[in-house]
């Protein structure tokens, strides 16, 4: 039988490459596939722990469904917004988006 | 006498009018308003005469100060106030008179001189704003609504002097009279707040109570007055604007440099003269030293000037040097005990208002007809000119004093004060009245008399000037030959009771002498044609010939002063303090400030994964700290 810990291992690795990835990539796209990377750590997160500790109860499988949810929903308002930063800037790099500071 | 209010209010509509509709309205109309508003307000003054002298005296035997309107404008704290208002008293009546018909004989004039020029509206709008100003410090009720009024006179003066304001000597001229008189009233602003704070009042006629502590300082106060009277009143040393005054167009020159604001400074001893004579009469006296000085300086400059309006511009400084000796000389109120002065300055302000603007105005005829000041291009003009030759012989032989005409009579009383006070200043005086006969004739032999130019004369003829300019003349002329017999005394006098003016036959004899013998030489050195007496002087005195038609360098000593000793010496080190100290230690303060705020601004990258870093280096901070504690 795999360890908790192995689980664990994987899914910290996933969520630090995931931030790697959100800090050095310059490309919307690229940084949200990065967050997603993020998303799917934490809900390995939960999972293995209502597995591994709780088990018959119910409440961290749900709830990684619900964030699967909440983030299948997030990606397609990002994606939205970063299909019109294309349209208004003919680009998606990170560096050309300082006029949204203002 | 609440209509009097109009007299103020009138003009000073039509100033609004001309000048926010003037480009819309044509010239003429634009003429017409302005010229039928001054003669409502000269009929309105007329009025306003009449009914104040036919009222008739009080109990004691003056005409009572009538204070027409008048309102609080500016409490301060205490008793000290503000006021502006409307007085009637002889002397402001005069006044109003003198102005009100002088102002509308050159609004009538400049139909004619200024026809045709370009900003003819805005022409006509600026001599309103003169009119009303001028009516205002006349009638003021206290001496700072004078005040106002006064450098609201300095100011249409400046804009007048200015008018052809694409031409470099005259805006350099406008510059100079504004300059020079606002220093100047820098005496007259201190004067008014040093006798506010003493007498708690701005009152012509503070209360005696109060006079006690403010006795010592009252003469200080006066004299810093007259300070500022004599800039306006182009006594010397700074008489230096009034002959570059003379760029403006010649009719303003009449109306503001010879008959109404050059008075302003004797109108104001004339107004103070009750607190003069009572807590200061050393400085009356000053005044009248500094009197006969410019008088008889100018006098001596004006004999020599080529250019007419020049003459006339030092002429109208000597005359004005005469009214203020005449207020200067007098020890008393009492006319009959050394008063006389008084009435004798207000009639010599009365008539030669009268015959200056007269003389301009021909002054301008001829310019006119000739288009040049240089006595060189005139000569001979008389043939061409008969109505302005005859109207501007009227006017020399009265300012030289000739009997029947005003001048006679008031010069007359002038020198009776100035004998009455001391021989000698009669006598420097009557010399003075000598020489006044002999530059005016000059003057007019220059023009009229001798040779003509007849290579000038042949390419443009000169000719009489039109209707409009002629008919001020005529009116100025017949004003002239009467006004003497005018029982000014009884108006106008020291102390406000009826005095005769009855001529003392040694003086009007000896004035009279020294006038025709100053005429006589004058005749004798200029009416024929080659001049070789005057020639042959001006060659012999070359030096002193030189100075005078320099005006004695009294302007390069001004300029020596400002630009070698003041600009150089105290302005520009100033100067140097201020663009690199105190702008400098600014600027420090500023680019700090700029480099600060840049440094900080770099934090504000708007690159969010910048931030995030922040962020997680933050995170791992607070988890380090954590496990450490």
């Amino acid at each position: 039988m795999i360890q908790m810990e192995f689980y664990l291992v994987v899914s910290t690795i996933m969520m630090f490459v995931g931030i790697y990835g959100f800090l050095t990539r310059r490309n919307l796209l690229a940084m949200l596939i990065s967050v997603e990377l993020i998303l799917n750590s934490v809900d390995i997160n939960f999972a293995v722990f209502n597995r591994f500790l709780f088990p018959g109860e119910l409440e961290g499988f749900f709830f990684s469904l619900f964030a699967i949810g909440i983030s299948a929903a997030e990606t397609a308002v990002a994606i939205a917004i970063i299909i019109n930063i294309y349209r208004n800037m003919k680009n998606i790099q990170v560096k050309n988006l300082r006029d949204m500071k203002w | 006498m609440d209509y009097t209010v109009l007299i103020l209010l009138l003009p000073f509509l039509s100033f609004i009018l001309l000048g926010l509709l003037g480009t819309k309205l044509k010239p003429v109309v634009a003429g017409v308003a302005g010229t039928a508003v001054t003669g409502i307000v000269a009929v309105l003054c007329y009025a306003t005469a009449w009914m104040y002298f036919s009222a008739g005296r009080d109990a004691s035997g003056v005409f009572p100060q009538v204070i027409a309107w008048n309102s609080e404008w500016l409490p301060f704290g205490g008793n000290l106030h503000i006021d502006l208002g409307f007085m009637l008293d002889p002397i402001s009546v005069m006044m109003l008179v003198v102005i009100s018909t002088v102002s509308l004989m050159v609004h009538i004039y400049s139909f004619g001189y200024m026809k045709g020029e370009r900003g003819f509206q805005r022409y006509y709008a600026f001599l309103s704003l003169f009119t009303m100003s001028m009516l205002g410090l006349v009638v003021a009720t206290n001496i700072f609504q004078m005040y106002i009024f006064w450098e609201l006179v300095g100011v249409s003066s400046y804009l007048l002097i200015g008018f052809y304001y694409t031409r470099k000597e005259a805006i350099a001229a406008s510059k100079k009279a504004f300059i020079v008189t606002r220093f100047a009233d820098l005496g007259f602003l201190v004067g008014i707040l040093i006798y506010g704070f003493y007498t708690g009042s701005f009152s012509f006629t503070p209360d005696s109570a109060v006079m006690g502590a403010a006795r010592t300082m009252l003469p200080l106060a006066l004299g810093l007055m007259f300070i500022g009277g004599a800039g306006k009143s182009a006594m010397f040393p700074l008489h230096i604007w009034l002959p570059d005054a003379m760029e403006g167009p010649t009719p303003v020159s009449a109306l503001i440099h010879a008959a109404t604001m050059v008075v302003a400074g004797v109108y104001l001893v004339a107004r103070m003269f009750p607190l003069f004579i009572g807590y200061a009469p050393e400085v009356l006296h000053i005044t009248a030293y500094v009197g006969a000085f410019t008088a008889l300086y100018a006098a001596v400059v004006a004999c020599v000037q080529s250019d007419i309006k020049r003459v006339l511009a030092f002429s109208t400084i000597s005359q004005i040097g005469f009214m203020i000796v005449a207020l200067g000389v007098c020890t008393s109120a009492d006319p009959h005990e050394g008063g006389l002065g008084y009435m004798a300055s207000m009639f010599h302000l009365f008539t030669h208002a009268m015959f200056k603007a007269l003389l301009f105005l021909g002054a301008g005829c001829i310019i006119h007809a000739v288009h040049s000041n240089e006595m060189s291009a005139m000569g001979g003009l008389r043939k061409y000119m008969p109505v302005t030759h005859v109207t501007f012989l009227v006017a020399c032989l009265a300012i030289a004093g000739i009997w029947p005409l005003s001048g006679f009579f008031s010069k007359d009383e002038i020198l009776a004060a100035c004998f009455r006070f001391s021989p000698v200043m009669g006598g420097i005086m009557t010399f003075i009245a000598g020489l006044t006969a002999f530059y005016m004739f000059r003057l007019y032999y220059c023009i009229f008399w001798g040779k003509e130019n007849k290579e000038l004369h042949a390419e443009h003829t000169p000719h009489e000037a039109p209707k409009s300019m002629t008919f001020p003349l005529m009116f100025l002329a017949v004003v002239t030959l009467v006004a003497g017999f005018i029982p000014f005394g009884h108006f106008v006098s020291s102390d406000g009771r009826a005095y005769d003016i009855h001529i003392d036959s040694d003086v009007a004899a000896l004035s009279l002498c020294i006038a025709v013998a100053g005429i006589l030489i004058a005749t004798w050195m200029y009416l024929r044609e080659d001049r070789k007496v005057a020639d042959s002087l001006a060659t012999k005195f070359s030096g002193l010939h030189k100075a005078a038609y320099h005006r004695f360098y009294i302007d390069e000593i001004y300029q020596f002063i400002t630009h070698r000793i003041i600009f150089a010496c105290i302005s520009t080190p100033i100067a140097w303090f201020d663009r690199h100290v105190v702008d400098g230690f600014m600027n420090m303060l500023a680019t700090v400030t700029q480099k600060s705020s840049w440094g900080i601004r770099q934090m504000q990258s708007g690159y969010i994964q910048r931030y995030c870093i922040w962020f997680l280096g933050g995170a791992l901070g607070l988890v380090v700290l954590l496990l450490v504690i």
